[in-house]
């Protein structure tokens, strides 16, 4: 038995999202001599533009104005354990799906230059990766969702641990240990709602399913121990600053738009929905955490002397914001969460390839070995500015749009709360500012900064296309809000509704 | 004169002993230049007992001589699959063989005989075909261990095997001794009626089946009675480490199987607790010793005593559920250690063991498909998907929770999580380090085809495990 949900596509655009970029990666492993690199690189590009390509239909097709699932897909898997291979999108997985898509694009196209060994497998980890994230958030199979969940720590593991920094090993090890603890909790988790459920591991009928709140509770701290190590929240957030550090660009970005994610989304998809009496219940201690990552760690962040770990800490503080989007409940919130998301994923993906830019001129990520870099690149100080403001969640960027809205529900819940919530727009400031003022602004610091070179074309269309998304979605973020309604409203009708 | 036994549901062994007994002779008369000649005999006897296995394929249980021999769709399907992965071990360390001056007929007949005992442990319906069939497979791997007659380290593997051996012979026919007191039979279904109607004392049969789960622990090499493992896997030659490490396995689940399920299954209650002490150690101490380890066969040791604390598990449902998933994990993991020792067995050269794990060190550079296939098993048995060994540990795992023991499932994810830490330890060695030595893995034409199809298997029924799992759980119907 399949369920209640029913094919509805022509086309399964669901599955080409997922095994279009799949499928070019194994193509592209099979390039893995060095004499064939320039064609890996080609075919790693044309199979992340043809990943992106399959998505766009998504947009252009989705409803808006209804909650269903959309593009379902629904074959028999494993019937032994009643698994199936069941797919669909609502408001919520759409706009990570397409970020997902077009990150890839720019992921591939910034490792073109910089990666000279082994170019096949880091494309490929890269393509793979793509595919299976888009998997995670298609998914409506808890065997499904767990196994694209899981299958994306190999590539992320392998990008990290061979095209890594110098303390890459520790780095890679750590970031595979952390994540594997908490999704492996969350599998049991996933055995036990399937046999209390009787046997069904459907994620949408697991929402109609009664639960105890001493199982409810259970369950959410295995779905914690899952979810809070993905967003990262505090206090599990120790692998990212070293993840992030000693990841390549590529990785560093993936990691931060797209991997990050995955963490909110299964809050959302998962915890709301399934746990709405333990979400009430804990909230408070949800809504504590958020509040330590953005403050706290906003003050950590200040201090960083490296600048990828100065933007791996500012993105554990966003995504706090996501987090305490979450558990206020209302449409405000949960949709400013959302929007964060998906700003964060540009925004962090535009100071890491800024950060990249910068480190493949000079192999030093110390804020202290730079200074004065508008005088030598000015294009691309104009650029860093723009990203910077946005990161500080400047009007008119697509930082503010969720920020403003998660200050404006948290204020409506509490002042005190709104009050400390809006001291990211302070300290993100203070930490993105300052770290631009070190790096860019003064005088010249030293030679190696005065014989720097400009952005390459390919540098400057890579950001141009960022500097495109953070505006459009800073300016007239309608289009991606007008999808989440319906989905949001039905995600609060259920959270609402107690379970007990 | 009329045989008074129906003969065809035994076929498979007798194809097997004929065959030993003609590799016994023709490799008499072969000169050492010829020596293949045995070799191929050897492959085309495994091949031909391999067919004969799905050739009787018994839809419902036949019982022959006596009730003492069992055909059932499960023995058929495990001696189908000890075959299988007794030819490819001899096919991948056939260059390991011949480079150490092991390349005999001694070593196929010993194989041969091996594998006539697991099968006939597979098919026994008796306490006593049992025993016969266990004594056949260990009297021959004792053999195995120490073919390399100049190696101290043999010698002395093959010595603690065979006294601890003996002595987990012994416990098991004092507890067969004591339910045949309790029963008055030694008739396996004959045994499980009288337990199943209350018949039998029930104290002495708990006191006989405590021996018996002892003995059942000694071959599946379950804490407390894995100390010969690690010696046993670290001194025989990696050929014959992979030898004990893959198809008797599947013996040692069938000898679960046969006695636990299959006579002692009213005992269900008394033997569950045993079994969840049993699992409970083996995956704790068998994960948490493994990291301490600098060998690979070691390592690979105690790594099978944890996966096998983590199959245990599957019997504590006592019901098919539970026992399919049983099954399912130990091919799963037969398959696995299969290509496993496989490319350790490809990194070794003349007079160079490669059972350091430095060993592994760059293997991405100098040969990436092996790396790749290395890479697939050490997922594999940590458990992530989309590799076999996911769903192996699913399956189990679901088995505890369906008996209400989450707690036991929390605690093997945990030790799971530590395994994975090893694990990920040679992929970090295989693609993150340089190599000290630039040279390509060489195999032959055929260990190189089928390795690679062998480890491929591990993904392909890592994205269908339907196939595989299904099988497991309609054998385990029709037979029980």
């Amino acid at each position: 038995m399949v369920g209640p949900l029913k094919a509805t596509t022509v086309l399964p655009y669901l599955s080409l999202a997922i095994w279009v970029p799949v499928a070019a990666g194994i193509l592209v492993l099979a390039l893995h001599r060095d004499r064939d690199a320039a064609a890996a690189r080609w075919l790693a590009l044309v199979g992340a533009l043809a990943g992106f390509a399959v998505t766009l239909p998504l947009y252009a097709h989705f409803l808006i104005g209804t909650a269903e699932m959309q593009f379902v897909e629904a074959v028999e898997w494993i019937p032994r354990f009643n698994v199936n291979y069941l797919l669909g999108v609502d408001g919520i997985s759409l706009p990570l799906i397409l970020l997902n898509s077009f990150i890839t694009v720019l992921v591939v196209w910034a490792g073109w230059v910089v990666i000279q060994s082994r170019v096949a497998q880091y494309m490929a980890a890269f393509l793979i990766m793509s595919g299976l994230t888009n998997g995670v958030f298609a998914a409506l199979d808890g065997v499904l969702f767990y196994v694209f969940f899981e299958a994306m720590l190999v590539p992320l593991y392998l990008i990290i641990g061979i095209w890594g920094g110098p303390n890459r090993v520790y780095a890679a090890i750590k970031f595979f240990l952390y994540t594997l603890l908490g999704s492996l909790l969350m599998l049991v988790a996933l055995i036990y709602l399937y046999s209390i459920s009787g046997g069904s591991f459907s994620i949408l009928e697991w929402y109609q399913l009664p639960l105890s709140l001493k199982t409810q509770i259970l369950l959410f701290v295995a779905f914690f121990a899952a979810f809070s190590v993905k967003v990262p929240m505090w206090p599990v957030h120790t692998w990212l600053p070293d993840a992030h550090t000693e990841a390549p660009t590529g990785g560093s970005v993936v990691l931060a738009a797209i991997t990050l994610k995955v963490g909110g989304y299964g809050f959302i998809r998962f915890v709301l929905p399934i746990l709405p009496d333990a979400s009430h219940y804990l909230s408070g201690f949800m809504i504590a955490l958020s509040l330590i990552a953005i403050v706290y760690i906003g003050f950590v962040a200040l201090v960083q002397p490296d600048m990828k770990r100065l933007i791996a800490y500012s993105s554990i503080s966003h995504m706090g914001f996501v987090t305490l989007g979450l558990f206020l409940f209302s449409a405000m919130g949960v949709e400013g969460g959302l929007v964060q998301m998906i700003s964060h994923g540009f925004v962090s993906a535009a100071l890491f390839l800024c950060v990249g830019v910068l480190y493949d001129r000079m192999h030093s990520r110390q804020i202290a070995d730079y200074g004065g870099v508008v005088n030598t690149m000015p294009k691309f100080a104009a650029f860093a500015m723009l990203f910077a403001m946005a990161n500080s969640g400047l009007p008119g960027t697509s930082g503010f749009v969720g920020e403003f809205m998660v200050v404006l529900a948290s204020v409506k819940a509490n002042f005190w709360l709104g009050f400390l919530a809006a001291t990211i727009m302070i300290l993100g400031a203070a930490y993105t500012l300052w770290m631009y003022k070190r790096v860019w602004y003064g005088q010249v610091g030293n030679a190696h900064v005065a014989a720097l070179k400009d952005l390459s074309q390919r540098e400057f269309w890579l950001l141009g296309a960022l500097v495109l998304a953070v505006l459009a979605l800073g300016v007239y973020p309608k289009p991606f809000t007008d999808v989440m309604h319906a989905s949001v409203a039905d995600l609060l009708a259920h959270v609402a509704q107690s379970k007990l | 004169m009329a045989i008074p036994f129906n003969l065809t549901p035994a076929l498979p062994e007798m194809t097997l002993l004929v065959s030993a007994c003609v590799v016994l002779i023709v490799d008499l008369f072969v000169p050492e230049s010829r020596r293949q000649i045995s070799y191929w005999l050897t492959q085309l006897g495994l091949l031909a007992t391999a067919w004969f296995s799905l050739y009787v394929f018994h839809e419902t249980p036949v019982h022959t001589f006596g009730g003492t021999f069992i055909a059932d769709a499960l023995a058929d399907l495990l001696k189908f699959f000890s075959c299988i992965t007794v030819i490819l071990t001899l096919l991948y360390s056939r260059v390991y063989l011949a480079a150490r001056g092991l390349f005999r007929g001694e070593t196929f007949v010993l194989m041969m005989f091996s594998l006539l005992g697991m099968m006939v442990m597979i098919s026994a319906g008796h306490f006593l075909t049992l025993y016969l069939g266990l004594e056949l497979m260990s009297l021959s791997l004792y053999a195995m261990v120490a073919l390399q007659r100049d190696s101290d380290v043999a010698v002395e593997a093959s010595m603690k095997y065979f006294v601890l051996g003996a002595l987990a012979s012994g416990l098991l026919l004092y507890g067969m001794s004591m339910v045949y007191g309790a029963t008055g039979s030694l008739d396996i279904d004959r045994v499980a009626v009288s337990v199943f109607t209350g018949n039998a004392n029930r104290t002495i049969l708990v006191f006989g089946l405590v021996f018996v789960v002892s003995a059942i622990a000694f071959k599946l090499a379950a804490v407390p009675y894995h100390m010969w493992v690690p010696d046993v896997y670290e001194g025989a030659p990696t050929a014959v480490t992979l030898f004990i490490g893959s198809a008797p396995e599947l013996a040692a689940f069938a000898f679960a199987i046969r006695l636990l399920v299959g006579s002692l299954a009213a005992m269900w209650v008394d033997w569950q607790g045993m079994l969840i002490v049993l699992a409970l150690l083996s995956m704790i101490v068998g994960n948490v010793v493994a990291i301490a380890q600098s060998n690979v066969k070691r390592m690979l040791a105690y790594s099978t005593i944890a996966n096998m604390g983590y199959m245990l598990m599957g019997f504590l449902t006592a019901n098919v559920n539970g026992y399919s998933a049983a099954m399912f994990y130990t091919l799963t993991y037969v398959l696995t250690t299969l290509v496993g020792f496989g490319i350790v067995l490809l990194l070794s050269r003349r007079g160079f063991e490669a059972d350091q794990l430095d060993d592994f060190k760059g293997l991405n550079q100098r040969s990436p498909w092996y790396a790749l296939m290395m890479l697939l098993v050490m997922f594999s048995l940590a458990g992530i998907p989309p590799t076999v060994g996911f769903y192996a540990k699913f399956a189990v795992i679901e088995a505890a929770i369906d008996v209400g023991l989450v707690w036991l499932a929390v605690i093997a994810v945990l030790t799971s999580l530590i395994g994975a830490f090893y694990y990920l330890r040679i992929v970090k060695l295989m693609y993150f380090d340089e190599a000290q030595d630039q040279t390509p893995l060489e195999a032959r034409f055929d260990t190189r085809v089928l390795l690679s199809l062998n480890g491929l298997a591990l993904l392909l029924f890592g994205v269908f495990p339907q196939q595989l799992m299904g099988m497991c759980v309609v054998a385990l119907t029709r037979s029980y």
